[in-house]
This record gives C-alpha cells, structure tokens and sequence, in this order.
C-alpha cells in the first residue's frame, strides 16, 4: 500500500520536481492532486504545500535542482503572485534557468485573458495551464519526458 | 441550548438565539470584497435578503497571511482583492461601510482565516466589531506554514485581545472553524471532536460567546448525528459559555450546475434544522467557478431560508451514535495529554493522537486516511495513531484518478439529481 501523499516522495534516483502553492494561496487539495498525478507520471516530488513565500521558494529550487518547477494558485491572486514568484526566480543566482510551469483559477474572475497569460510568459513561466486542463498538463508531462530523452 | 442566565452582551450571539426562539434558521454568507463601496453593498444586500440573515466580512488573502504591505498596496494601486483588507484600511473607513447597516437586529461576523489574528482583532475591535472565527488548528494545519505551537501562541494572544474587550460592555463572539479541516475527507468525528476543542479553548481564554462550527459532509444522516453529537459535548464541556451550532454548507469540490448547487444547499438547510443547528453559512451556484456575486449570495439565503421553512426539527436519533463516541475519544485523549487545551492539542498532534487525512502541515502526523462507504457515510480507511479500533479492511493505494472521484462524491451526486442514499433512521 502506497502511503498517502504526505510532502514528499523524495526516495529513488532521478532529478526532482518541486511542486508548490503561491505565497497568497492557502489551498491543498489541489496540491495533492497534482502530486499524485506527478508521481504517476514518474516523477518524485517534493511537494512545498501552501503559502510558500518566494524566499523559501527560491532556496527550495536552488537546493533541489529540480527537472520541473510546478505552481498551482487556484485563489484569484495566481497572475499576481505567479508574476512576483517567478521574477525572483529568474533574477536570483542558481535557479534562474529552472523549468517553471503555473496553472490553476489564475484571476478573481476565473479564466485569465490572454494579454495575461502572456505576461506570465514573458516573466518566464514556461507553460501557463487553465484551470481543470489536467489533460494538457499530463500532455506537457509526456513531452518533456521525450524532450529528456532525446 | 443558550444559556440565557448569562448576560446578554454578545450581540451575534444573542441574535441568533432570539431567531432560533422564533423558529428561523440563521443564514450568513461568505463574502469580502476589496472596494469598501462594494462591500457596503454586499453588506446591505445581505441585510435586505428575506431571511434571518446575518452578515459577513470576509478578509482578502494577503491580509490573511499577515502581509498588510502587499493589501496597502493593492489597495493604492486599486487593483482587485478577493476580499476586504480590514488591517490596511483605517478604521474610520471600515466604520463608514457598516455606518446604519451593522447592528443589533444585523450582527456582521469578520471571516479571516489567520494563523497570526492579532491585527485582525485589533483592527475589527477598532471598527466596532465583535464577532470572528477561527481557531488555533483550524487555520493553521491546513492552511499555511505557521507551526502549530506558533499558532496556538497567537490564538492566545488573539483570545486575549478579545477577551479584553469585554470590559467595556461588547463581549466578543468566536466561532470554530475546527468543524471544518481541508473542507472533505475528514470523518465527522474528528470535525467534532477539534470544533469543540477549539470552543474549549476560547472558553479558557476569556471568550464565553461561542459557536461550534461543522461543515456538512458525504452523508445527511451521519451529518445528523455529528450536529447531535456537538450539542452534547458542548452541553458537557462548554459550562459557562453561551453557545450554538453553526452548519457550513459542503465546503469540497462544489456541484457546477446550478440545480445540483442549489439541492447540496438545501439538503445543508434541512440537516440543519433537523439536527437543531440554529446557523447556516451558504454557498452559491457560482461556488464551483468563481467568486459570487452579491446578487447570487442573497439567492443562496433565500433559498437556504425557504428550504428551512419547509423543514421541521427531528427529534430523537442515538445519543451514543458512533460520531459522539468517536468524538468522545479523541477529546479524552487530548485532555489526557493536559487540562490546558492549547497544550493538549500540540501534545495529541506530536503523537498523531490528532490527525488530520490528506493534510501537507508538517506539525501533522499523516498517518490517517480516510474513505466514503457504500452507504455514503465517510469514515477512517486507517486510524493510524489516533486512539480509535484500528480499521479490519484497509483499501489499496490512492490514485490522482481515485482522489479526483473521492473529492467529487457529492459533485456527481447533486450534479446527476441522484436522490441521497437510503438513509438509517437517525
């Protein structure tokens, strides 16, 4: 029996994907969720929780030299706080070139317009997902497993 | 069951009282909006629903976390927040949005979701306010990075700063959200057993206006007897407060139709009046998709006060029901652990005495999970360290497919106009 998803799923080989909420955003189900799916997808997670400051982000993506960096918001404050999060990232030492994907309920209003979305890109996310988009993000799993191996 | 030889000075408290005499069921929304005009508004809506309405402030996200530098900015920048930023807005300002609305016939209650309340209380205190919610669990383990014992240090400090001001006449009013824990998945029994821990707690710290909060879960009739069961533990351990019972309409994955949204409502309305809980917080049909407006708020408390009127309270059901036993059992062994309630709690969840399923808080223990029966009754699927019988059968590992179809039980259920499962008696 699998134990439940509980943090992390550190042992075994292979590089690590860090899995993380905003620092705004007090929501797990959703991080649980996306655990469980990582895992399936052959990846060992670390699973940061909720309310992750971009301080204690940045040092957990500079220690763990993550393969994948996932954020998942789903309180309104996503595009906000996505934007913050990952300019810090990108502009500090050693974690500047992670791979780094958001997705979840990105604004107040739900869907997020798509002069936002670009502006998470052009801070730097990778992929922005939609919310319930499980199945382009398992597609985006799929890819960068072939992208790693060839 | 208010105690009525107590005086009559919190004025949430003592309005709900005197809407239970005359039969209503009290309805409150979850609303907060980031424009003080708006929240006046909303506010004034609320008041003007046809119902035994009672309103809501509910704090925006940074504000909740503590970083008020993030809320002031928003709010000079006048960009939208999820909810009202009681700390980065002057008193004056909160006081002009209640000014001729907030009162004795219209009590409003300040929702936050704070491991660190002070400010808050502080802020609400300054404004005139004396009812909020919360607890030193609830709004830590499943929430935040706050370690529990910083928590409980806080909602000390928070009880105390409210306490305080009962001095001058207004005594304030807290309610439990321990009813509530990740919103699903966690069986009734430990919802009962940490909402009336944290009533305890308040209690001890001064506080004697109380509710006891549960959230509505998988099954009407287990629902039934965790409401009977809260009554009779408060009625046992809450000596001195004046207290009441607080449902929280189904706090997981929420039905996306309208229909099946407003039948989960109305099923949380009629469990609440026949388990005698006196106070219903609603949802919307907007709940799965994003935040409602004020429009559809009041639609969801009026709807949530007709399916009341219809409905009468049921009397009976088994008072030693496997929900109070259990409950029982982990109160016994938090108070085993210490009569001080805040250091019981540390020391229950150190040794997964307390546990919480599914919950990533690294003060909790993890080695519970949970399961919804055939009958739809949730219950453990492992007891781990909790002292409860361990489980005979334990299921097999949990898949993001078997997670995802867990979480959406009553979703499919209300969304599908299924009729409930055949209930026991109870």
């Amino acid at each position: 029996m699998r134990p439940i998803p509980q943090g992390t799923s550190l042992a075994g080989p292979g590089p690590v994907t860090v899995l993380s909420g905003t620092s705004s955003d007090s929501h797990t189900w959703n991080l649980v969720f996306l655990q469980l799916l990582l895992e399936e997808a052959g990846h060992r997670v670390d699973n940061v929780g909720p309310c992750v400051p971009d301080d204690l982000l940045v040092d957990r993506v500079r220690a763990q030299e993550p393969r994948l960096l996932v954020v998942s918001s789903v309180n309104g404050h996503g595009y906000e706080d996505g934007l913050r999060m990952i300019t810090a990232l990108r502009a500090a030492p050693g974690t500047a070139g992670v791979t780094a994907v958001i997705g979840g309920k990105l604004g107040v209003d739900g869907a997020l317009a798509p002069d936002r979305v670009r502006d998470l890109r052009d801070a730097g996310f990778d992929e922005v997902f939609a919310d319930g988009d499980a199945g382009a993000f398992r597609g985006y799993l799929e890819r960068l497993v072939l992208e790693a191996a060839s | 069951m208010t105690r009525d030889d107590l005086p009559d000075t919190d004025a949430f408290g003592s309005f709900v009282a005197r809407e239970h005499a005359r039969g209503r069921l009290v309805v409150q929304p979850r609303m907060g909006f980031g424009d003080p005009r708006r929240m006046r508004a909303g506010l004034a809506a609320t008041r003007a629903a046809d119902a035994a309405s009672v309103g809501t402030i509910t704090l925006d996200s940074y504000t909740r976390v503590g970083d008020n530098a993030s809320a002031r900015r928003a709010v000079l920048a006048g960009t939208d927040l999820n909810g009202y930023p009681i700390v980065a807005r002057p008193p004056e300002q909160t006081r002009e949005v209640l000014a001729g609305l907030a009162g004795p016939d219209f009590p409003v209650q300040v929702r936050h979701g704070s491991a660190a309340p002070q400010e808050i209380f502080r802020s609400l205190l300054r404004a005139g306010l004396t009812a909020t919610e919360g607890g030193p669990v609830s709004y830590c383990l499943p929430y935040g990075r706050t370690p529990l014992e910083r928590s409980v240090a806080n909602w000390r400090e928070g009880a105390a700063i409210l306490a305080a001001h009962a001095e001058d006449g207004r005594s304030a009013h807290v309610e439990t959200f321990g009813g509530c824990m990740l919103g699903q998945l966690c069986p009734p029994g430990m919802l009962v057993a940490l909402s009336l821990l944290e009533g305890m707690f308040f209690l001890q710290h001064g506080i004697r206006g109380i509710s006891l909060s549960y959230a509505q879960q998988t099954s009407p009739a287990q629902d039934r007897e965790a409401i009977r069961a809260l009554r009779r533990l408060a009625s046992e351990f809450l000596g001195g407060a004046r207290w009441h019972v607080v449902l929280y309409t189904y706090m997981g994955l929420f039905p996306r139709t309208p229909g099946g949204a407003r039948s989960l409502l109305r099923q949380a309305a009629r469990t609440a009046v026949e388990a005698g809980a006196e106070r219903v917080i609603v949802k919307t049909e907007a709940e799965a998709h994003r935040i409602p407006t004020i429009g559809e708020n009041v639609r969801a408390l009026e709807i949530a006060a007709r399916a009341a009127e219809e409905t009468r309270p049921a009397a009976g059901g088994d008072p030693d029901s496997d929900v109070y036993l259990e409950a029982r059992a982990l109160l016994s062994a938090v108070l085993e652990h210490s009569d001080d309630i805040g250091t019981g709690l540390l020391r229950a969840f150190s040794r997964g005495h307390l546990d919480i399923p599914y919950c990533l808080h690294p003060d909790n223990a993890g080695r519970v999970r949970s399961r919804i029966g055939d009958d739809g009754h949730l219950r453990w699927a492992d007891t781990g360290s909790l002292p409860l019988p361990p489980v005979a059968h334990r299921s097999g590992a949990v898949t993001s497919a078997d997670l995802i179809s867990t979480l959406s039980y009553m979703e499919r259920r209300h969304d599908s106009g299924a009729a409930p499962v055949p209930e026991r008696n109870g």
